[in-house]
């Protein structure tokens, strides 16, 4: 047991170093523009993938809006490279998920709930790095059936599945039957022991078409999938935070943040929601619309 | 790393029960073998009949070579997202994982076929007409136990592919040696990960003496001899 720790640590050493030295190239120089650059220019970053790309022109929307210099400096990565970049200046702003935040900055994190997660990311962040109100909208990790089968068993949340559980196949990533925020915390929290556990492959829609198709009955989708609109998917509630809380939540750096931006990001924040922003999600990897003309037209809604 | 690894090998827990290596290991068997039976009812009659009549090479030769050029993965989600919702439970994952394995294993069957027939000495086969036989008794009689040292070899080499590819068929959730390779990396035990490829490849290279066994007796010593 222990060797195999040491082998991990060893083998997550040697990816992570070898990330950074793969992209911290760009950054270096990126560094270096917006530091000449004017200094009331904010910049606003992105992970790699469309939801937090979306957020970003939507911050950037609404931002250029009331009247802020804006860049966008979108598909930077993952968490370690475009934390880095927060903080050598090359950005200073990131949307970021409340509870995936935490356990970067805190490996020992706890709550899970939406206001506990958000304390303690407040006392997890360095003294360069500060949060702004989190919304309501969340990308966690959901339990999902389908309409039917909601109806069938009047399910609601994810505790109702306790009695039917046993005839049915839960379907999903294959690390969610060992970690605990999986098939053990399922087990533990609500009592399920499901007939079956099918591995699917991450990163692709197979969960979701097995679910609509009925191979499998029960599927743990991220909230915010655009398939949960598309196929009128159920997800039930988790009354008892199994999960952790994943509210979406501008990361700014304190020397670029200041009143202007925290009014208008925060009112952004108040009126973004799971649902909406699933199906502005939709809109951009089912419709192939420009995430900056969803972010847009969603800015101008909201006034 | 190696030690690790052989810790993960030897713990006989790992090698008990349905997600067991005993059990992944029959299962990986059973989906190869099924794949090397159906491709070689696709491409053993159509190397008979392109080695024996000498139609359809251009044919044969681009089959080969095309088949042999698609991607696996690719070809794997796709048959999963056509057939998935047109069929019911474990087979909509299974066929898929199939037609991936029989392309795979038909090249090279294939061009066995077609070359060791087509390569039987002109004269052995002259003297067999020579001797009033039937066409049909030409090629079973003459062509094909001349032509099995090539068959066998590429019914080998497609049983070679087909068991490191049906690694593949974990990533749409099915059982096998794959299984390892897929849970170990999404829980980055990394033991389990390198104890599966080796796994993999002991089975290969088991099944390929097992082949190996089976040809030296179906084989004319006399071809042996010379080869």
């Amino acid at each position: 047991m222990k060797r195999t720790s040491i082998l991990a640590a060893t083998l997550a050493a040697g990816l992570t170093l070898s990330a950074c030295g793969g992209d911290s190239d760009p950054l270096d120089d990126s560094g270096e523009e917006s530091g000449s650059s004017s200094s009331d220019t904010i910049t606003i970053g992105s992970a790699s993938f469309p939801e937090n790309v979306l957020l970003m022109e939507i911050y950037a929307a609404a931002l250029s809006d009331a009247g802020v210099d804006v860049e966008t400096r979108g598909n930077i990565g993952q968490r370690e490279t475009y934390i880095a970049g927060l903080d050598d200046g090359s950005i200073d702003m990131i949307p970021e998920y409340t509870g995936a935040l935490t356990l970067y900055l805190n490996a020992d994190a706890e709550a899970t709930d939406p206001d506990g997660v958000y304390a303690e990311l407040q006392d997890a962040l360095p003294e360069n790095l500060t949060v702004l109100e989190p919304s309501a909208a969340e990308d966690k990790d959901s339990i999902v059936v389908t309409a039917e089968t909601a109806s069938e068993y009047d399910l609601t949340a994810i505790g109702d599945l306790e009695p039917v559980a046993g005839e049915l196949v839960l379907g999903g990533p294959p690390e969610f039957e060992e970690r605990f925020t999986g098939v053990p915390g399922l087990n533990e929290v609500y009592g399920l022991e499901f007939s079956a556990f099918r591995p699917l492959a991450a990163g692709s829609n197979l969960t979701a078409q097995s679910l609509a198709n009925g191979q499998i009955d029960v599927a743990n989708i991220f909230s915010t999938d655009p398939s949960i609109s598309e196929n009128d998917f159920v997800v039930l509630d988790d009354p008892d935070a199994l999960f952790v809380a994943q509210n979406i939540v501008p990361l700014v750096t304190t020397d670029a943040v200041n009143d202007e931006i925290t009014t208008t990001l925060n009112g952004v924040s108040a009126e973004l929601d799971t649902a909406i922003l699933t199906e502005l999600l939709a809109q951009v990897v089912v419709g192939g619309e420009a995430p900056e003309d969803v972010a847009r037209e969603f800015v101008d809604s909201i006034g | 790393m190696i030690s690790s690894v052989f810790d993960w090998l030897s713990t006989p827990a790992n090698w008990e029960g349905d997600r067991g290596i005993i059990s992944q290991t029959l299962t990986h068997l059973e989906y190869s073998l099924i794949a090397l039976v159906c491709a070689a009812l696709i491409a053993v009659p159509m190397g008979l009949y392109i080695g024996h009549t000498g139609r359809g090479r251009v044919v044969a030769v681009s089959i080969a070579g095309g088949f042999r050029a698609i991607p696996s993965l690719g070809v794997l989600f796709i048959a999963v997202l056509l057939l998935l919702p047109r069929l019911r439970g474990e087979l909509a994952f299974a066929l898929p994982s199939l037609i991936v394995l029989v392309i795979l294993a038909i090249p090279p069957i294939l061009s066995g076929v077609y070359a060791g027939i087509a390569e039987v000495d002109p004269a052995a086969r002259d003297a067999a007409k020579g001797m009033g036989m039937t066409g049909s008794q030409v090629l079973w009689q003459v062509e094909v136990p001349n032509a099995l040292p090539l068959m066998f070899s590429g019914m080998r080499s497609a049983m070679l592919q087909i068991i490191a590819t049906a690694t593949i068929a974990a990533v749409v959730g099915l059982g096998g040696l794959g299984r390892f390779l897929i849970d170990g990396q999404a829980t980055r035990d990394y033991d389990e990960m390198a104890g599966g490829a080796l796994l993999v490849a002991a089975l290969a290279l088991l099944v390929d003496f097992v082949f190996g066994l089976v040809q030296r007796f179906v084989v004319s010593p006399g071809l042996t001899k010379t080869a």
